[in-house]
């Protein structure tokens, strides 16, 4: 009998504390299988956020550091500077990398640093029990918006990955999805469209994920991917926004 | 004929369900019993029509699935 399809080695045998279902865990396997597929692991250094993310250190076997709040690429920018021949990413939630690390966000994008960052965008704060976020929807109802983000009281999404697109250290940028099978090989070849990009020292990329939190939205995984589908794509539609420096 | 199977790691698994919600066949359930994490754990219910296309094991979060093909 052929294995057509395993769990990546590098994905510790332990349970994540992700909640059933939840994009995160995805995510990390699919870092997991790129840095494997790559042979990169020794020479791979992550950064986490502060979020639900925070623990990724756990589960994807190579190095790790744990940043403060927001402050990832401030973090990466320099691991990749003192050592320039390293694979050096960010993983990130939209609270951390959209709202208290917005500055450091732009700042090491700008800069034209030679890391790539994941950024997972859910809508939400899930780790601290679904508040809003950056990019909440226009009446999305979370525990900070109960009636629904409002324009007048809330202000409007920030279209973060549009705006890395913009700034000229971006080589790649592209928003993508892991609600099925397609869009998670997609996915997959963005994640490692950005590292090799960081290996080769091309400049900043970008892989925003739009992702779910079906604790913070209240729904079944099941719901929360329609519910994605439904309401987030047409908000933040799929597909390479800039590729080798070029605009799309 | 090319025959598929799955081998699911019931102890790890949540019962998120996104297998079952992404297999062609629509031959993935979640058990009656619980896993010590008290989740109803996938399983397979017809292993005869699986083609082993590993749709439930490219989905499921948690790296549970581990999908075998053999040529019959
Ligand atoms: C300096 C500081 N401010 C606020 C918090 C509380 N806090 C923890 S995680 C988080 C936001 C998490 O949301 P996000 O980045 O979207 O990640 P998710 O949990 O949704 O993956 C906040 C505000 C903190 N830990 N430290
Ligand atoms: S709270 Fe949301 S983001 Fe955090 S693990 Fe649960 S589903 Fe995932
Ligand atoms: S996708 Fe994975 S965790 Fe979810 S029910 Fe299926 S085997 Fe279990």
């Amino acid at each position: 009998m052929e294995t057509v399809y395993k769990k990546p080695r590098l994905l510790n045998d332990v349970t994540m504390h992700y909640c059933p279902g939840c994009g995160h865990s995805l995510v990390h396997k699919l870092v997991a299988e790129v840095l494997e597929e790559m042979g990169v692991e020794e020479r791979a250094v992550g950064i986490c956020p502060v979020g639900c993310a925070v623990f990724a250190y756990r589960y994807v076997d190579i190095d790790w550091i744990e940043a403060a709040h927001g402050r990832a690429p401030a973090c990466a920018s320099a691991v990749k500077r003192l050592w320039p021949d390293h694979l050096v990413f960010t993983y990130q939630g939209d609270g951390d990398l959209a709202c208290i690390g917005t500055g450091e966000t732009i700042q090491a994008l700008n800069r034209g640093e030679n890391i790539a960052v994941i950024f997972i965008n859910n809508a939400i704060y899930g780790m601290t029990g679904g508040q809003m976020a950056p990019t909440t929807l226009m009446g999305q109802k979370t525990s900070t918006c109960p009636y629904g983000r409002q324009a007048d009281l809330h202000g409007f999404p920030l279209h973060i990955t549009d705006i890395a697109a913009t700034l000229e250290g971006t080589c790649y940028v592209t928003r993508q999805a892991v609600n099925n099978v397609a869009n998670v090989a997609r996915t997959k070849r963005a994640i490692r469209q950005a590292f090799q990009n960081s290996l080769d020292r091309k400049g900043a990329s970008f892989v925003e994920v739009v992702s779910t939190c079906s604790a913070g939205w209240k729904m079944t995984p099941e719901q929360a991917n329609q519910w994605m589908a439904d309401n987030m794509l047409p908000y933040y539609p799929l597909g390479d926004l800039k590729v080798n420096g070029e605009k799309k | 004929m090319i025959k598929g199977t799955i081998k699911v790691d019931t102890d790890r698994c949540k019962g998120c369900n996104l297998c079952a919600v992404a297999c062609p066949k629509k031959i993935i359930t979640l058990s009656e019993t619980v896993n010590r994490m008290g989740y109803h754990y996938a399983q397979q219910s017809d292993n005869d029509a699986c083609t082993g296309c590993a749709a439930c094991g490219i989905m499921c979060p948690d790296g549970c699935i581990t999908v075998f093909r053999e040529r019959l």
